[in-house]
């Protein structure tokens, strides 16, 4: 790994405003290597990788592009260079088809007209060196979104990338897509192309990348090789401080918990059939199984958000029936989405309206109580320790692990006895993990009900008392105790003799 | 500048009216702006709801005129055993009360309900109130009987204090609309649906009938706006309240509500209401621009106050 550097930041400053988001940071890129770039949330790798790309100057400090100093003045110049930046958030045209968004912008033509011909072909090309089988022809509103994804790489792939940046590339893909993008990965890095990602998994830094350079509070704070660091050093070095203890010790359920919620038959028409399960005061229950297996459906059907039957639905004895989320809330019971910024956010609203848009009652009977509202964000900034610049800035300029922590605080004012959180830590960085696994384990403590759906097994097995697996749609099995292991929750996810290359999560 | 912007103009507009007629501040010419404003404004304050929630309603004008048609109908037909006198005048109110709540409901209901665009659903039915007042005035104007007319005249021309009643009642609308805009848990449920249903869902918000109710309000409010305008000339056409909801939707826009919903506000919306009748006012006064391209002043004003929005949305 010798190589010389590609692309290189030397002591790059941005600041937005009075904000200084990066203060003097080195980076480099080399052809032939892949680069982890890993922080926890607003550590500054977005703009980091922005300012690569030429999305955004940087503020102070030298872009150098083969050795030469450079200007980006735009992502022409950068696209122009060879650099192609994948967003997290897709950049496709939803209405336009596979071949269309990969060619926007760049139309191959004959004479006046589209030369259609060529670019299906190109794109069946593209698509075919990353194992992806979908019809260029398909409009790409109608993709999965690891599909998007994969269109995403293919339009780098026509674009001859020298540098490809991507943002949480892994984050939408389920385990096999993931390996056929590493495979692809490695087959550009073989060819000689400079490779930068983000993730936050580390166990993927260390599965693919030669190097890795971990950012904190906007500065560079180790670059090293993969080979020289543990999982446990790359966290750490993140962090800031020792987070092995990522998730509090179970103290266990006590023998006789009374029983929260018991539900028997809950059926989601098309995700899930006749669940049943019991959860106890104090009892923090797991549900996990692969992505598609109808865990999300089951909860938002029990809690009244789509269309269920349930043949028997007690809460702390009492029989009742839910047929909307009011119903729900009434009795104590409050499902969190896997989804802040497509479900759980107000993004262009602020911390006030987002915090008590779920439990309004509370805070007036028709007249809504300022004055109240913003003790209780007053309090919940403090609780959750939401970190924003100020009290009016709008929730989409948060970052995720603050979102998250709002979405939380926003979920408790309305006071649930029964707390269901579905992918409680999904996409944001292990400080903030630590500091919701906490939380969830104290309310447990305090007598509270709480249920976690959760993609990741560590979480589920770090966590929880007892797992529910789920199988299409059914529950596949029930684990206890020492029974919790990864193995054990593989097995039952994927049944007998199911498809080895599916994800367990 | 999204709260200064729309002041400022209105402040700029009452300058240049004042500078170019005398008789411009006189409490008659106030009077006189303020009373026609209010149709239009009664009728956009409920527009404002229904923006913010993420709908639109281009059905108001021709419901307006629906509605009037309605309550001529039945006052005229009830003339012979009520006679001349306030209980069929209350008769008509009611009707165009109900009128206008069933009018809401109906597009409320195919919107929610049904779930058909908004835009659709209201071009569908302002072509169908639009039609029916043709029709049921054949082609021509329906009047109200003579008597009559005389006997509720005052309702648009009488008031308290030299305040005309469309006025005291637009007043009264916006105070109402504007706490519960701003104050009360409606309007909140109101702007989060606009911003975001899914989340709106989420958090336990009725989606729906935080729509639906927005419709019916704004239903009962082009019943009232009816209400005063009906007494001005007793009669209705298929020429009534031609483009009134276009100018209720740009109201509600120049006063920095969202067009696609999320963020509204009723003071914005009297301002926005007020702008437009001022224009057309001061060129009625002066011989500077001819009245004739009113439309073509408003509609720049327009466009800039949604560029103004912009920019503001852009540095903020």
């Amino acid at each position: 790994m010798t190589a010389a550097p590609i692309l290189a930041l030397r002591g790059v400053h941005k600041s937005f405003g009075p904000v200084e988001v990066l203060s003097g940071i080195d980076v480099t890129l080399r052809s032939g290597e892949v680069l982890a770039l890993i922080g926890e949330n607003g550590a500054g790798k977005s703009t980091t990788m922005k300012i690569l790309a030429g999305y955004q100057p940087a503020t102070a400090g030298r872009i150098m592009l083969d050795g030469k100093e450079v200007r980006f003045d735009s992502l022409h110049d950068g696209e122009a260079a060879g650099i192609v930046l994948i967003h997290q958030e897709f950049n496709l045209a939803e209405q336009l088809t596979v071949e269309q968004n990969i060619f926007l912008g760049r139309e191959l033509r004959r004479g006046l007209l589209l030369d259609k011909w060529r670019m299906r072909d190109l794109t069946q090309q593209y698509l075919g060196r990353l194992k992806c089988r979908i019809d260029p022809d398909t409009p790409v509103s109608r993709l999965s979104n690891s599909d998007k994804q994969m269109v995403e790489i293919a339009k780098a792939l026509s674009r001859d990338a020298r540098v490809l940046i991507m943002d949480e590339p892994t984050a939408v893909l389920t385990g096999s897509e993931v390996e056929v993008l590493f495979e692809q990965v490695r087959a550009l890095r073989a060819a000689g192309t400079a490779i930068l990602f983000t993730s936050h998994k580390l166990g993927e830094v260390a599965a693919i990348a030669d190097r890795v350079t971990i950012m904190r509070d906007g500065a560079v704070v180790r670059s090293d090789m993969v080979a020289a660091m543990t999982e446990d050093d790359m966290a750490t070095a993140m962090v800031g401080r020792d987070v092995s203890a990522l998730y509090p010790p179970k103290p266990g359920v006590a023998h006789d918990a009374r029983i929260a919620l018991q539900v028997q038959g809950l059926t989601v028409p098309g995700h899930a059939q006749d669940i049943n399960f019991t959860l106890h005061q104090g009892e923090i229950l797991g549900i996990a199984g692969l992505i598609g297996s109808g865990r999300t459906e089951a909860m938002e059907g029990l809690c009244g958000l789509r269309p269920a039957t349930i043949s028997a639905l007690q809460i702390e004895g009492q029989t009742l029936a839910i047929r909307n989320t009011a119903d729900a809330l009434n009795n104590g019971l409050c499902y969190m989405t896997e989804d802040r910024k497509l479900r759980g956010l107000l993004l262009d609203k602020g911390m006030r309206v987002n915090l008590t848009l779920q439990a309004l009652a509370r805070f007036g009977r028709i007249l809504i109580d300022r004055r109240a509202e913003d003790a209780a964000l007053a309090q919940a900034v403090k609780d959750f320790d939401i970190r924003a610049g100020s009290a009016d800035v709008l929730v989409g300029n948060l970052s995720g692990g603050n979102q998250q922590k709002l979405l939380l605080a926003k979920i408790m004012q309305s006071e649930p006895r029964i707390l269901i959180v579905d992918e409680p830590t999904r996409g944001i960085d292990i400080g903030t993990k630590q500091q919701i696994y906490t939380f969830l384990r104290a309310l447990a403590a305090s007598g509270k009900a709480i249920i976690v759906v959760s993609s990741e097994m560590q979480e589920i097995i770090g966590l929880s008392d007892r797992v529910l697996v789920m199988r299409q749609g059914r529950i596949a099995g029930t684990l206890d105790g020492d029974a919790i292991t990864e193995d054990a929750i593989v097995r039952c996810a994927m049944g007998v003799g199911a498809d080895p290359d599916e994800r367990a999560a | 500048m999204s709260v200064l912007g729309p002041i400022l103009a209105l402040v700029i507009l009452i300058v240049i009216g004042a500078a170019l007629n005398g008789n411009f501040l006189s409490a008659g010419n106030i009077n006189n702006v303020l009373s026609r404003s209010a149709f239009i404004g009664i009728i956009a304050v409920g527009m404002t709801f229904v923006i913010t929630a993420g709908g639109l309603d281009l059905s108001v004008g021709s419901m307006a005129a629906f509605i009037a048609g309605m309550m001529i109908l039945v006052m005229n037909a009830a003339l012979p055993t009520l006679g001349v006198g306030i209980p069929i005048i209350l008769l008509g109110m009611l009707v165009a009360l109900i009128a206008g709540i069933a009018a809401g409901m109906l597009n409320g209901f195919l919107i929610t309900t049904l779930g058909i665009e908004a835009f659709i659903v209201t071009l569908g039915t302002m072509g169908i109130y639009r039609s029916l007042v043709t029709w049921l005035a054949n082609g021509g104007t329906l009047s109200l009987d003579f008597d009559l007319r005389t006997f509720y005249r005052p309702v648009y021309f009488d008031g308290i204090l030299g305040v005309s009643w469309p006025i005291i009642v637009f007043a009264v609308v916006v105070i109402l609309g504007e706490i519960l805009m701003s104050r009360a848990r409606f309007g909140r449920h109101c702007a989060a649906t606009g911003s975001n249903e899914h989340v709106a869902h989420y958090s336990s918000v009725n989606v729906g009938r935080t729509r639906m109710l927005t419709y019916i309000m704004l239903g009962l409010l082009v019943g009232v706006a009816t209400i005063m305008y009906v007494p001005r000339l007793g009669s209705a056409s298929a020429s009534t309240g031609v483009l009134w909801e276009l100018e209720a939707i740009a109201a509600v826009i120049i006063g920095g509500t969202v067009l696609k919903g999320g963020f509204g506000r009723v003071w914005g919306t009297v301002i926005g209401v007020l702008i437009l009748s001022l224009i057309d006012n001061i060129l009625n006064l002066t011989d500077l621009v001819s009245p004739y391209l009113n439309g073509a002043i408003q509609g720049v004003i327009i466009v800039l106050a949604v560029i103004l929005q912009r920019e503001a949305k852009a540095k903020g």
